[in-house]
């Protein structure tokens, strides 16, 4: 990190505050604030990002008020098996996704025509189109909202971590300490709650844009409606002969990236684990749920159709045991 | 038509214990989806391993709501064919189709939300997942009371 200190103070101080007052001055669109009810996406082009971490800092700072502020000690935690996640003391770690870091820069080292580049591109929630968090999510604290944002309620949420388990990125990140769960059976159920980016939910409500964008000196992210984001996306593709990753993972998600190398390459050499989601193909996780949802509306003609076939063949043996009477 | 050759599937042991079994399924898939099983254990247990998988449960109980769907139907076309004439519906089970009912109706809205292009409000989201437990606690307890008072579903059009 120090060796690049002096460019990321002089983008920060330079070329992010112009950014943002730039930004600020426009009135935001209407449809980039969701008022027409579209699904928004987030398009990143990775050829721009220089890694200046400048969108890490604009989350933590505007985000701040948000991050938990867990009591300690912990309560102690039945059975042993249950591991505490704490965060607290590592507020400022910036190199992966944590409860107070939702928006890291992932590096990719990859040579291209025999030549070696590095990519770096902010990897955060992909806020997916039919998100598993918010499907799975057992108390309704994961939830997606019309303009396409999925978003974990702090005030709900129970720390259980199926959201983390069920996503395919593995994104959110827990803290415990805080939350409901102190208030019902810290001990028994729950572990803190679960945190990670809102896409900035509050702000576009108020016109403005997310955080991470609004900061970008190098203009690396936009938003707007789905399906502009994606054909501008295609287009990118198209004319640098380039990639897509994003809109078919999981069925579809809002965040778009688009790269001149294949995301294979990428995915190959950046750093993986917890906290750090990796570039792979996911396959949708809800089709098979999906498509046992679509049996659901046959199964009752199904048993009507049993009753009424027991019915009919009494009618007929009944028939022919008079007929044979007679 | 000799309605009495049609004899009425209530009391059936097969109908008895398909419901048993589908509800025991359904129970122990649905408090799966809460991130339980592996914490206390059960998952652990020989067998078991898979319960500890959200995504196995969640489809099992969408294959037990299937079955339950059928057998529902099965038994309400069953009933309105004949039923009516061989048996009334006893008290308690106005109570458990009550919150049977409940059950399924939170469950419906559960599946349509997880459909993709289906948004609910948060406010409804919390209520359908709350009152889909609640009314399975509900019946719970209730089939357990009923249990313990031996009252059955049917009584004899006579009694």
């Amino acid at each position: 990190m120090t060796q690049t200190i002096s460019r990321r103070t002089f983008l920060k101080g330079g070329l992010a505050a112009a950014a943002v007052a730039a930004a600020s001055s426009i009135p935001l669109p209407g449809t980039v604030r969701g008022e027409s009810g579209q699904e928004l996406a987030t398009l990143i082009d990775i050829r721009k990002c220089i890694g200046c971490e400048a969108c890490v800092e604009a989350c933590k700072e505007v985000n701040a008020p948000k991050f938990p502020e867990p009591k300690k000690p912990f309560p102690k935690m039945y059975p042993s098996r249950v591991k505490v996640s704490d965060w607290s003391d590592k507020r400022d770690d910036m190199d992966r996704l944590t409860p107070y870091n939702w928006v890291f820069i992932q590096e990719a080292k990859v040579t291209v025509n025999g030549k070696e580049e590095t990519y770096s591109f902010p990897r955060r929630c992909m806020h997916c189109q039919n998100p598993p968090c918010a499907d799975l999510c057992p108390w309704g604290a994961a939830r997606k909202l019309k303009n396409g944002i999925t978003r974990i309620d702090a005030d709900i949420c129970l720390g259980g971590a199926k959201c983390e388990v069920v996503c395919p990125w593995h994104i959110p990140q827990r803290q415990t300490g805080v939350g409901l769960y102190l208030d019902i059976l810290p001990s028994l159920a729950g572990n803190g709650v679960m945190y990670k980016c809102d896409r900035c939910y509050n702000r576009l409500e108020e016109g403005k844009l997310p955080a991470c964008i609004e900061v970008c000196p190098e203009n690396v992210q936009k938003i707007g409606p789905r399906d502009e984001i994606i054909k501008e996306a295609h287009v990118i593709a198209k004319e640098i002969n380039g990639y897509i990753y994003g809109e078919k993972e999981n069925g579809g998600t809002n965040t778009i990236y688009v790269s001149p190398v294949p995301f294979e390459k990428l995915n190959a050499d950046i750093e993986k684990g917890p906290g750090r989601p990796g570039l792979q193909p996911v396959e949708d996780s809800m089709a098979h749920a999906d498509n046992l949802a679509k049996a659901m509306v046959i199964a009752p003609i199904a048993g009507i159709a049993a009753a009424a076939g027991k019915f009919y063949a009494a009618s007929r043996k009944s028939t022919h045991s008079e007929e044979g009477k007679k | 038509m000799t309605s009495h050759a049609y004899e009425s599937t209530a009391g059936k042991k097969w109908l008895r214990w398909s419901y048993i079994g589908i509800f025991i399924v359904m129970a122990f898939t649905g408090f799966g989806q809460m991130p339980i099983f592996k914490r206390f254990y059960i998952s652990d247990i020989p067998g078991l391993g898979w319960s500890a998988d959200f995504y196995a449960t969640h489809y099992v109980h969408y294959l037990g709501a299937i079955l339950l769907f059928v057998l529902i139907a099965y038994c309400i076309t069953d009933y309105l064919i004949t039923g009516r004439s061989e048996f009334r519906l006893t008290a308690s089970a106005y109570v458990r189709i009550v919150l049977l009912g409940g059950i399924v109706v939170t469950g419906i809205f559960r599946v349509l939300k997880n459909l993709p292009d289906v948004v609910f409000s948060p406010g409804f989201t919390l209520f359908i997942d709350i009152a889909h437990l609640g009314f399975m606690m509900a019946y719970l307890l209730a089939a357990l009371i009923f249990l313990i008072f031996k009252s059955g579903w049917t009584q004899g059009i006579d009694d």
